[in-house]
């Protein structure tokens, strides 16, 4: 247990106020309460402040109701994580007490609605215990039938008060976000806002102030992974997608429902998975790259269409926004157990290209690479995100948006003569020619699952089908020979090589900067291009002793995950092995620093 | 906000076209210029005459090759792209519909036909035709229904009769069949006709009718497997002894209840135009809140409506 770094004696005087530089705040209730509306207004504000920002949420996997937190971790330097224990309680019933109590650092501030929590003594030592009757006071504050309406903004006045929070700043964000409603909507905001903050609840004992920000960044973005996936698609140029519900993937379409007919498009939810796969296809086929996306059993369903695709070579972007499995699994948490899946599902040979993001920004820019990867080798590209990033909040510098923005509208001015499969093309990637587009030679292409020939028409020649298989194996191993190998966290020479992907990258590092501070030899490397895998890897992995793969997934029957599999497969290394984990809940900094600690004392030495 | 070094190509561009050519005077195609591949059908087959009217269909009405976009799921019928010399697609067994409507939902400027069988159509793609004729997409699928499974070699398929002997029902099929008119009115489509192999005129009476429909069409087109179901359709053609009987002059085709009776009528039942209304298809919904949702942006450029959103999350 780590000591918070609000830290202060009791009997400090009231007016003291220290200086931090960050801090996290864990608010914990039910789904209904608007907990995750708190935690969006502080990490708007951070990110309007040039701080740094990342929040953590669980939702329960219930239609209404249940326990829920929101986690968010503010500073004013770097943040890597949304943290593994809290500074800060905030409390609203017995449960959310109860239930994380010990998720809050030595010397941290517990603040606990005194209308629903009787805290328990023995939890009292060490932890400083602020009780305020945040419903009551709501109540009487907003005034007759509000119900528990209100406490959520009220106790966001408590924490503005608590951490010297820009008042004027917050109080234009309650404007901005309930503004467009019935104005009593908006007064009563701003009235609850005002009595939590001018609330001053006993024995706080000090004011906590964050030092100024290092950073002076342009002006920051604040989102979580599924809207920047969402935008960076429609800054791609995609004007066409097709989708079916599914969580945690839904907030995506949603997005992409809504926003795509203001650029001129149209995204369409279908009656099943296979059928928005099939249509975004036959989007793609149509002209312009389509997009498509979904969760567990979702991916599982598009695999055949998806096959049709590499076989065809009609580009396509896929979404898969990653939730526990198998089956059902666990809806609304994490796991990176689809990879196998990305890089390997559907039948026969069926080459595709597989990208992770490793955090919100990188899931703008991400989407946009995968849509011109897509377009470049007529190709599959997943985009593997996972539930974590999806929901997470963070800040980013906003995209230069004039110069990114893509038009991808096809070129349909007629052409002499085309040959969609021509096999002497450099690299297997011939060119795309679509419907709309004059042909004078008088020969069109056929777009088909069928093996086929050099036009699209269907051929069972043993020697052609071996060709066909070759050329569109070759499109990716030309994309692998441009793909830089990725840089290396810390030495590029010691002990352990901690590799991941995805949304580890932050806790993973966090990691690496405490194991380096005590003195330990850990580096990390985290791989982004998937599949196919960068240049050079081999060259790095020569560097360390021991390497283990840092992933959300099961250790598998021998001893390592679904990325150190592929690693294992590509280089022959048996050094490569796994630190896995299946709780569908992100990795804590401790956890991996344990489990990276063990692997040291228990590993081999350098031969 | 951790990565340093975003790896990102900016105006990432399509690998390179083939150099435009200039566009040359053009006169309306031939037959010849229109076939393709010789059809892999069986000698007698009655998607022989659906090709053949298809063809003429395009001949017709003048339609340009790259204005016609055919597609097709799997099964006999469903090789039927192949042997059109125009754009097209051969999708995977079932998912025709929903791919044309891709096609159709975001290139409004070409026609889309959609060729399958009754096993593509009806078993495995089942879900998929209700919900495009109930979204009203505008594209013509013609249902080429011949009873049984004929690629695999004579299995049961959804529209065989009950007592059919297939490899899977030796026995005979005991299975109550899908009767494709009345899927589709139940389904809302609205343009639904049915005509027949052996009746060429018909066929391209019914063609012709259904691509000047504007939104989803559907046309059952009984088409004899001469290999696994030979003389099934005996009984709707006068030169083999039966009745070709069109649908009654009176008929209401806006009267859905009243399809609905014509379409239970015994085999051979009737040919003809069931059912026709007037409705929004999705394209024209779409358009429609495509332009309502840019009429309010006042002609922003793309990245000014993005960065109107982004303004709003900082």
């Amino acid at each position: 247990m780590s000591d918070s770094v609000l830290s202060v004696q009791p009997s400090a005087a009231k007016a003291e106020v220290l200086r931090i530089s960050e801090v996290v705040i864990r608010i914990a209730g039910d789904s209904q309460d608007g907990i995750q509306a708190i935690g969006g207004f502080l990490a708007r504000l951070a990110g309007r402040s040039e701080q740094e920002v990342m929040t953590f949420m669980t939702i329960p996997s219930t239609i209404s109701g249940g326990p829920s937190i929101f986690q968010v971790r503010i500073g004013s330097g770097e943040v890597l994580s949304a943290g593994d224990e809290a500074d800060v309680l905030l409390a609203f019933y017995q449960h959310s007490y109860e239930g994380h109590i010990h998720s809050v650092k030595r010397d941290g501030i517990v603040i606990y609605d005194s209308d629903h929590v009787e805290p328990k003594p023995e939890w009292q030592e060490g932890r400083r215990h602020v009780g305020v009757p945040i419903s009551t006071l709501a109540i009487e504050a907003i005034g007759g039938t509000a119900k528990d309406k209100g406490k959520n903004i009220f106790a966001l006045g408590l924490l503005a008060r608590m951490f010297d929070l820009n008042v004027s700043r917050l109080e234009a964000l309650i404007s901005e976000r309930f503004g467009g409603k019935d104005p009593s909507v908006l007064r009563n905001a701003q009235v609850a806002f005002q009595a939590g903050y001018n609330h001053s609840p006993e024995g706080l004992g000090a004011a906590f102030r964050f030092v100024e920000s290092q950073r002076r960044t342009a002006q920051q973005v604040v989102m979580n992974g599924n809207e920047a996936l969402a935008y960076g698609v429609l800054a791609a140029g995609v004007r066409f997608g097709a989708a079916y519900p599914i969580t945690p993937w839904s907030d995506v379409m949603e997005i992409l429902r809504r926003e795509m007919p203001k650029y001129g498009g149209m995204f369409v939810q279908c009656e099943d998975e296979i059928a928005a796969i099939s249509m975004a296809i036959g989007g793609s086929f149509a002209g312009r790259v389509a997009v498509t996306g979904s969760s567990g059993p979702g991916i599982s369903l598009k695999m055949e269409s998806l096959g049709w695709a590499v076989m065809a070579e009609v580009p396509l972007v896929v979404i898969n926004v990653q939730r526990g499995g198998p089956s059902t699994g666990l809806p609304t948490q994490v796991e990176q157990s689809d990879l196998n899946l990305a890089c390997y599902g559907s039948h026969g040979d069926a080459p595709r290209v597989v990208l992770a993001p490793a955090n919100v920004e990188e899931c703008f820019y991400t989407a946009i690479e995968a849509v011109n990867l897509a377009r470049q080798y007529n190709v599959p590209v997943f985009v593997l995100s996972d539930q974590a990033i999806a929901t997470r909040i963070e800040a980013f510098p906003e995209p230069p948006l004039e110069k990114i923005c893509q038009d991808i509208t096809p070129d349909l001015s007629p052409v002499a003569d085309y040959k969609p499969y021509d096999l002497s093309s450099p690299n297997g990637v011939t060119p795309r020619v679509v419907p709309g587009t004059r042909i004078l030679s008088g020969r069109y292409p056929i777009a088909g699952g069928l093996e086929h020939d050099e036009l699209g028409h269907p051929s069972a020649s043993p020697k052609l089908h071996q060709e066909m298989t070759a050329k569109r194996r070759k499109k990716l191993q030309a994309l692998a020979a441009t793909l830089p190998a990725p840089k290396v966290y810390g030495p590029p020479e010691g002990n352990l090589l901690l590799v991941g992907w995805g949304s580890t990258q932050g806790p993973i590092r966090e990691a690496v900067d405490r194991a380096r501070a005590a003195g330990d030899s850990i580096s990390a490397l985290h791989i982004k291009y998937l599949n196919p895998l960068p240049q050079g890897l081999e060259n790095i992995f020569s560097g360390f002793n021991l390497i283990r793969v840092v992933e959300m997934n099961d250790e598998g029957l021998y001893g390592y995950g679904q990325l150190a599999g592929l690693l294992r497969a590509r280089y022959c290394d048996p050094k490569i092995r796994g630190i896995n984990k299946t709780d569908g809940l992100t990795w804590k900094v401790r956890e991996i620093l344990e489990r990276a600690t063990a692997e040291m004392a228990a590993g081999l030495t350098k031969v | 906000m951790i990565s340093p070094t975003v790896t990102f190509a900016p105006n990432g561009r399509d690998n390179e076209r083939p150099a435009s050519a200039p566009a040359l005077e053009r006169r309306p195609l031939t037959r010849k210029e229109i076939a393709s591949d010789h059809p892999t059908w069986c000698p007698g087959c009655g998607d022989f005459s659906v090709l053949a009217l298809y063809f003429k269909l395009i001949e017709k009405r003048k339609l340009w090759q790259e204005k016609i976009t055919t597609i097709s799921g799997i099964g006999c019928s469903s090789r039927f792209p192949y042997f059109v010399q125009a754009y097209g697609a051969h999708y995977i067994h079932g998912r025709s519909l929903p791919f044309a409507s891709g096609v159709s939902l975001s290139r409004p400027d070409l026609h889309v036909f959609v060729f399958g069988g009754d096993g593509d159509l009806f078993s495995i793609g089942g879900n998929h035709f209700t919900h495009t004729a109930r979204k009203n997409i505008k594209l013509t699928c013609v249902a080429m229904d011949n009873w049984v499974y004929g690629l695999t070699k004579k299995q049961t398929s959804p529209t065989s009769p009950l007592g059919f002997k297939s490899k899977t029902d030796v026995w005979g099929a005991i299975d109550q069949p899908v009767n494709p008119v009345k899927q589709a009115l139940a389904a809302g489509a609205t343009f639904v006709a049915r005509t027949t192999h052996s009746n060429p005129n018909h066929i391209l009476q019914m063609m012709e009718a259904a691509m000047d429909h504007d939104g989803f069409s559907f046309i059952e087109c009984l088409s004899e497997c001469v290999e696994f179901n030979e003389g099934a359709f005996d009984p709707s053609n006068p030169r083999k002894g039966g009745a070709f009987n069109p649908v009654p002059a009176g008929h209401d085709v806006s009267d859905e209840a009243a399809a609905y009776k014509l379409a239970d009528a015994p085999f051979p039942g009737y040919f003809g135009l069931f059912h026709q209304v007037s409705q929004p298809s999705k394209n024209a919904k779409e358009a429609g809140l495509s332009a309502a949702a840019r009429e309010k942006l006042e002609g922003l450029e793309d990245w000014e409506i993005l960065r109107k959103t982004f303004a709003g999350m900082r």
